[in-house]
Parts: structure tokens; sequence; C-alpha cells
């Protein structure tokens, strides 16, 4: 057999799927990935991602071109190339009803890892993973987080000469995130294994060795983080908002912009912005509007942005909102009336507790954020202020209602967006829309203007009469977010909006919510996105049913010693609870 | 390929390793979920007691009420007749108006009249009794009138014996139903069909769920970039719910046997490999059902419509074939379920036919290779489709 060159060889490999309307999965995409190194898969939903993974494993035969793993011929012999992989798929590839080590011992079996081996094995990714102790649990009953570690120790049960991962950290907390990495990591640095891996988060592309970006199925580019960062070199800037202005209204106003700003995102108090390739500083007045700005070095994220907005003008980005200047938008929003009064709020189940004498109000008008790693009790606490959920103990009121007497009063005020899409999938868009709308009580006219109204506001009037099963995942999101919002509630509570959404939808949906919120709607968001915390003006920050901090993104990065962003404020701030807890000697689980 | 003479060795070795490795699994998936076990164990045993006890076309001490009005020893002989069975619970009046009040009040199924000028009549040879029957229940009205008309004839042919002289026989059928089932029992008619549709249940419809859960859970993605071969992951499959299928199976016998006594008039071996052979055709249509479906509603509500209710409906269990339209008699043709029925009555009540043993036989082995090769074609390696 001949030396092998390249881990993974495309050339021209076109992809096309039966019954699919559009272009085909992957165009002519041809890319070479040398051996050794880490590789970054990065782009929007559908842009073939998950295709070419699967491509690449054999599960797929590509409709023509020539693709080459390991040296073999995938079309033509997968089974081989399925003895030297292992592949890690978004769904984990599981079984929820056995335990940590009978999948362990299964996939072993089935790879045909021999006794000795295999002891040796699982030591390592037992103590890798962090597992060892919870090896009888059934796999269903484990967190997120591990789930996804066991799912990758499984995927590791043997050597293999490539790893294949396909958004291994979709709806993971960024503790478990950083833990899953430190792992993938160790396996390249210590065993020289080759390893692609798809994601939506750009900070993890920027650990590889080589990052290609896609969208519509083919190549937008591809090189080292540096290379990609490059796009955006000098173009990259912080803009400091003046005292009383919150970041996000200056990044609204940025973002609005859209021929001359490419991204804008809020960071750390200020707001961090690309500057479109032929603009001018001076092109930039009437969104500044005289505020200062420092040059700053572009990150992967800039780099990516910048390819995806450049590269494909009619991309799906921000729609302007009503043009308006700073100082106007910045009279808007929260006033002092608090419209959620949460105090000593606790909730068991059985012996466990899911929430601890918690305790937070909130304005109306603000975006406020809960933030946690997995199980750290964010949706039991979600529910109960949605009441969907009755309280062990406390006081609980929402919008005027305590929730223990008139919880249906309080529920027609509130809109619910929930993680998983909860809509009637082969309902069309309008008769979902007009579903919800007469479950609130609406009917003729009235009902008809909200939904023509909602159609317009989240762009859904090109695919109203489409089933709503079939419509790509951003736009299910909107319409999920209209029906949520067809009722004109006070409060909108978001269950993990964001995950698994690539960075432009996450540009749209949060401009939707800052101009949401500057209309009066108040906003409670759970994330996995750190930096979203920065649109929120306050959060919490809740460990194993405990709050551990509260206040605005500044007073919890101050907490935090001054983390330099909110993804290690969030990490220091976990770790120094973990460990006063530990210090009181109470028993540890963040498993549940 | 240094050693070439072991390469089958170890082909064969990793194949048992695989295998053994994915039925271990499949036998921890279905005893951990708790809906299998009730299935495969719980509602044969339901089902049995429901259908041997509770769902028999039988009655049992029906309550009938007999009016003497003559008095003469030959009547009150005729009706001692009606006493000494299990089937009816006779009391006496004098009068017809009682027994009406009776009747109205339900308290009885029917009324049995002997007329005052019965023994009289009798002596001429043209005796009459009347039977008057409460028909809002129009199956335990007709057995009863089944079982009054044979009592009575009974006592005609003894009568018939002990004289040595003919009289006039009353104009009653005996019903040809009672062929093979000397006990008059339409439990043990209804035992045999019972195991079908266990069987079938077990075979048809719990393993329509399972390919199709891998499928929904991602675990088909996870084990198809192993070395495992698709045959192997139906082979694990079929293990597993075959023991199930054996298991209530023997539960069905034994309570066949020890509830009913159900005899078995052909030989047990026969009636195992039947059941062997409708199981694994059970299993393979399931798991086609499951490979084809992808998605554990849409392959339950097929398993339903295609296995389970023609199975019950159209496979003679219930009706007789020979009384529904030809285009029904078609359809039941092609159904497993219609083969196993016609083995299982013919194991328990009527003997082994090597005819119809050999027949039925080569249907369900084909019937089993053509739905097994189906499965095996539904499910490659590949998430195209």
């Amino acid at each position: 057999m001949s030396r092998i060159e390249l881990t993974v060889e495309a050339t021209d490999v076109v992809k096309r799927f039966k019954g699919a309307n559009g272009g085909p999965a992957l165009n002519t995409i041809s890319i070479a990935i040398p051996k050794g190194q880490l590789t970054a898969l990065v782009g929007p939903d559908g842009a073939g991602k998950t295709t070419l993974i699967r491509l690449i494993a054999g599960l797929m035969k590509p409709d023509s071109g020539m693709l080459r793993t390991l040296g073999i011929d995938v079309a033509s012999n997968p089974q081989a190339v399925q003895d030297l992989i292992s592949y890690m798929p978004q769904k984990f590839g599981l079984y929820e009803d056995l335990s940590v080590m009978e999948n362990l011992n299964l996939y072993a079996d089935l790879h045909g890892v021999s006794m000795d081996e295999r002891k040796e094995r699982f030591n390592r990714m037992l103590a890798m993973t962090d597992m060892a102790a919870f090896t009888g649990r059934l796999a269903g009953n484990l967190s997120g987080g591990m789930k996804q570690k066991l799912g990758l120790a499984c995927t590791l049960v043997r050597s293999p000469r490539l790893l294949l991962l396909d958004e291994p950290t979709v709806g993971v907390d960024p503790l478990s995130r950083r833990e899953l990495w430190r792992i993938v990591q160790q396996l390249v640095e210590e065993e020289g294994l080759p390893v692609v891996v798809s994601t939506a988060y750009l900070d993890e592309a920027e650990r590889c060795a080589h990052v290609i970006v896609m969208t519509e199925g083919k190549i937008l580019a591809e090189g080292t983080p540096a290379d990609l960062c490059g796009l955006a070199k000098e173009r990259c800037f912080i803009a400091y908002p003046p005292t009383g202005v919150l970041a996000r209204t200056l990044q609204a106003c940025l973002i609005d912009d859209r021929a001359n700003v490419l991204d804008a995102v809020p960071e750390s108090g200020a707001v961090r912005f690309i500057r479109a390739k032929d603009t001018q500083t001076s092109d930039l007045d009437s969104a500044l509007q005289g505020v200062r700005c420092e040059a700053t070095p572009a990150r992967l994220e800039d780099g990516v942005m910048t390819l995806l907005r450049e590269k494909n003008a009619q991309i799906n980005f921000v729609q302007p909102r009503r043009q308006q200047n700073l100082q106007a938008r910045a009279g808007a929003g929260s006033d002092s009336a608090e419209l959620i009064q949460v105090r000593d709020l606790v909730r068991w189940f059985g012996e466990f507790t899911a929430v601890a004498s918690t305790s937070f109000s909130v304005r109306r008008g603000e975006i406020f954020g809960l933030l946690g790693p997995n199980g750290a009790g964010k949706t039991t606490t979600f529910r109960m202020l949605c009441g969907l959920l009755p309280a062990t103990s406390g006081f609980l009121e929402v919008a005027g209602f305590n929730l223990r007497t008139a919880r249906a009063a309080a529920r027609a005020r509130i809109g619910y967006v929930s993680q998983k899409f909860a809509l009637y999938e082969n309902l069309s868009v309008v008769e979902n829309l007009t579903f919800f709308g007469g479950a609130y009580g609406l009917d003729g006219s009235e009902l008809k203007s909200r939904i023509d109204h909602a159609l317009n506001e989240f762009e859904l009037q090109t695919k109203k009469d489409e089933r709503s099963g079939n419509l790509p995942g951003g736009f299910k999101q909107r319409l999920a977010m209209a029906t949520a919002l067809i009722h004109r509630p006070e409060i909108l509570f978001l269950d993990e909006p964001t995950s698994g959404i690539d960075p432009l939808a996450r540009r749209a949906f949060w401009r939707r919510i800052t101009t949401l919120a500057a209309e009066g709607t108040t906003i409670i968001v759970t994330t996995h996105f750190m930096e979203e915390a920065e649109y929120c003006d306050r959060i919490v920050i809740q460990d194993a049913g405990r709050l551990l901090a509260l206040g605005t993104p500044h007073e919890v990065r101050t907490q935090a010693s001054g983390a330099a962003n909110m993804n290690d404020a969030f990490l220091a701030i976990i770790e120094k609870g973990r460990q006063n807890r530990q210090a009181s000697a109470m028993p540890v689980d963040a498993s549940i | 390929m240094k050693q070439p003479m072991n390469a089958p060795a170890r082909l064969a070795g990793q194949f048992i390793r695989r295998l053994r490795a994915l039925v271990i699994k499949e036998f921890r998936q279905l005893l951990r979920d708790k809906s299998n076990l009730a299935i495969g164990i719980f509602l044969p045993i339901l089902l049995i007691l429901l259908f041997g006890y509770g769902l028999s076309l039988d009655i049992r001490h029906a309550p009938v009420v007999i009016v003497l009005e003559d008095g003469s020893p030959t009547a009150r002989d005729v009706v001692a007749g009606l006493r000494g069975s299990d089937y009816i619970a006779p009391r006496y009046v004098t009068t017809m108006a009682e027994a009406e009040s009776l009747m109205r009040e339900r308290q009885v199924d029917g009324i049995v009249r002997i007329p005052a000028n019965f023994s009289r009549q009798l002596a001429q040879g043209r005796g009459s009794i009347q039977l008057v029957l409460h028909g809002t229940d129009a199956a335990t009205a007709a057995s009863l009138r089944g079982y009054v008309a044979a009592a009575i004839n009974g006592w005609n042919k003894h009568r018939q014996d002990t004289s040595g002289r003919m009289s006039a026989v009353p104009g009653i059928e005996v019903l040809s139903r009672l062929w093979f089932n000397s006990a008059n029992s339409s439990t043990w008619y209804l035992v045999p069909g019972l195991i079908v549709l266990i069987m079938t249940l077990v075979g048809g419809f719990l393993t329509s769920m399972l390919i199709a859960r891998e499928w929904e859970r991602g675990t088909m993605e996870a084990l198809f970039v192993t070395p495992v071969h698709t045959f192997e992951i139906l082979l694990a499959k079929i293990i597993p719910y075959f023991t199930v299928g054996m298991l209530g199976l023997t539960l069905c016998l034994v309570a066949a046997r020890v509830l009913f006594h159900v005899p078995l008039n052909g030989s047990l071996w026969v009636f195992m490999v039947s059941s062997m052979l409708y199981l694994m055709v059970a299993l393979s249509l399931g798991l086609l059902i499951s490979a084809a479906a992808r998605n554990q509603f849409l392959a339950s509500q097929i398993a339903i419509v295609t296995t389970f209710l023609p199975a019950l409906m159209l496979s003679g269990f219930l009706f007789d074939l020979q009384n529904v339209p030809t285009g029904i008699q078609k359809v039941a043709s092609i159904l497993p379920a219609t083969y196993y029925v016609e083995l299982a009555r013919m194991s328990f009540l009527a003997g082994d036919n090597i005819h119809l043993i050999v027949r039925d036989w080569t249907i369900l082995v084909v019937q089993f290779a053509v739905l097994i090769t189906g499965a095996r074609l539904r499910t490659q390696k590949t998430l195209d489709r």
C-alpha cells in the first residue's frame, strides 16, 4: 500500500439530495486535508458541513467526483475506511438505556478491541473524561455535557487513524466545551491523530491548525486561522459608548449600517465592529456620532464574518430597523417597574434540589440572561417563571400576578419559545400563527392584522403557506418567535434560542431582541454563548441550583476579578463556586 | 494476508464477538424497557385469561325457569335431563305467569314450558315442549337453544333405546359445530388463535420499533461506522425477540393444557416447528417495516395495520374464512397468520395432516426468505436513501 500523504483528499465532489429544491448539498468541492492536524469546518446552517463529514466517513456516496479518506476510495470501499476511522455523529450515538460501561463495552466489542487493550484504553478514556465515578449510571441519566464526553469516549475505544466530529459542542456549556477540547487537543498532540471537526463556535475553530469555511455547498476559503484573520486585518475596531448609553444600543446603530459595517457585537461593555472594505472612517460618522474608537487585532470570527458578508451579498443578514440616532434610541428601554419578582425560590425533585433559595427581580424592558452549566437549574427556574412547574416554596410574581394563585392570568401576559421546535410541523406558517392566536383569544380582523404584522416583522411572507416542518432552521426559529409574540406579551421567555445557529443568524436574532426590548418587551433568555450575555442588561449565573452571580455584565466581570471577557468570567465564577462548595463539604454532583 | 489459512477462522471469531455484543445489547434494552416486557409476557397472560374466561362464546349455568304444568313422572323425567348439565341452572315454577315475570326481570334467560297435556300427547307420539328465549343477547339465546334441544334429544334417544320402540323425533337438529370440539367449548377453538395473536404481537409489533428507534436516536449512524455488518444488526435483533416469542408461546401452551384442558391432538414438535417458522416470518416482517419507516410511531402504526389486525380479523381466528367474500379470501391467502392459524388448529384439534403441514411450512419458509431479504436490502450501511 502506498504511503498516505493526505488524510482526506476530495476532487470536484458533488452531492445532491433527492427531492431537495435549490442547489446541491455539496457543489464541486475540492479539499486536501494533510495528516496529523486539527481541521475545522465552519459555515452557516445548510452549508454542507455534515454532508461532507458523512461522505468522508463513507456513510453516503458522492454523485460525482473523487473522494479518498486515508488514501482509500470511500465510494467503492466504505467498510475499509470505517475500519480505520472514528466518527461521532451529532446525536452522539449513545444507547440511553445502557450504562456508561455497557456503552463502552459495546463499542469496544464492535470494533474488536481485545480485553488487554480495552483495560488500558478505558482507564485512559475514563480519566480523560472524568467519568470513572459514573460507570454504572445509565447514559440517559447523564447531563448533556457528560453525554457528549461519553459519546467521544465511545468513538475512541480504539486508536483510530482519523477522528471525525460533527458539531460536538451544540447545546453544551462552556465548561464541558473546554474539557472536550482539552481531550481532543491532547489526542492530536500525543498521538498525532488527525481530527476533522465541524462547529458553529468560531473560538473553537481558532484552536485548529486548518480552517475550512463553507457556505451553500461550496468552499468559501480555507487556511490557517491567521490567514483567515488577515481578511479583516486593520478593519476591526472597538467603539466605546458614552456614559448612559448601553453597548447594545450602539451595536444596533452600527449593525443597521449594512453598507459600511460588516459586523458588530457588544463586548466587555463596548462594541466590536468590522468596517467594510471601501469605507472610510468618516463614512461611519452617522452611525458612530463621535463616540471614541480604537483599532483592535482581528479574530477568526471577524475574518469569517468578513468572508461571509463580502462574498455573499444576498446572504440572510440583519434587516435594518427604522433610522434613529443614538440619543433617541438611548432614551427608550427599561424603567424601574419590577415586572418579575422572585424571592427564596426553591424547587426539589424528590431528594434532589434543582433550585436552591434563589432571589432576583427583572425590570420592565430589560433583557435578563440566565447562564449556567448544563444541569445548573436554568431550565427549572425558567419553567417556574412561565408557570409550567409549581415551586416547592418561595414567592414568585410575574406581571403583577402571584404564580401560586393566578397562574392562568400570568400566562396570558407571557410568550415562551422552547429549546425544541414546539410548533405543529404539518401545519403551514399561517395556520400555526392562526391557531396560536386563537388559543390566546384573538379572532377576526385583529387576528388577521397581527398575523400580517408577524409575517412582515419576521420575514416569513415568502414562506407563509409552507408546512412549518419543511422550513430551514432559521425560519423555524423565526416562526417560533412570531408565534410566541402573536398576543403581544409583556414578557418573552427564550430557552437557548441560539443553540446550533450560525453567527449570521445569531446577529439577526439579537437585532430583533434588542428592538423588542427597546419597544418595552421584557426578555428572559438562556444561552450557552457567553458573549451573548453582553446584550443583556443584567444576568445571573447559576450552578447546581445556586445563584453565584447577579448583576450587569460589567458587575459580573468585576466579580470575577476583572476577567477580560464573559467566557472567562463565567468559568472563573463557576470554578470558585464549586471550590467553595467542596470546602464546605457539600456533596458535589453536577451531573444531574 | 500472511496467514491465509487463518483468515476464515479469524473472520468467524470477529463475527461471533460482534454478534454477541449486539445480542447482549438488545437483551439489556429489552429487559430495561418495561413496555417490551408488558407486551411480551404480561399481555399474553392477560389475553389468555380474558379470552379463556371472559370472552368464551359458551354459556355456563345459564338461569332457566322450567314451568311444570304437567306434573306426571314422564314430564319430570324429561326435565331431569336439563338439570344434569353444567350449562343450565334450572329453577321450577308451576304457572306460566310466574315464569314470565321472572323473564321480564331478567332473572332468567329462558323458559322451558311443559304443557299440561304433555304426557298425553307424548304417548300419542308427538309430545311438544315450548322454549321461550330472552332475545336481547342473541349469542346466549342461540347457545341455550342448542343445549335445550340437545338435552331433549338425548332424553328422546335414551327413551328409544330403553323402550326399543320408534317414536317421533322432535324436529331439532344438532349443529355440526360440535365437530372437533367434543366438549363443545369455544375456548378450545379460541386458544390456538390466541397463540397466533400473541406471536404476531411479539414478532411483528415489538420488532417494528427496533430499527426505527436506532434511526431516531442516531445510534444507527454510530453503528454504521463500526466494522459491524447489517446482517449482524438484523440477526442480533431477531435472537432476543425470538426468545421472548417462544417464552410467550410456552406460557400459552401451559395455560391451554393446565387451565383449559385443550387437547393437543397433533404432535408437539410439529406445532413447535410451525410456531418457530411463523415467529421468524413475523419478526422479519416487523424488521422490514421498521427499516422502511425509520420512525417508531409510523412503524408501530404500520405494524398494527399490516400484522395484528389482519391476524385478528382475516386469518380465520374469529371468522370462518369460507364464509367471507372471495376478495377477502384472497387477502387472507397472502397473510402468514392464516397459515399459522390453520396449522395451530390442526395441531390442537384435528391432529397431524401431512399434506397440510408440507404446504403451509413451505409457504411460511418462502415468506420468511422474501421478508428477511427485504429487510436486509432496506438496511444498507449508508445514509443515502
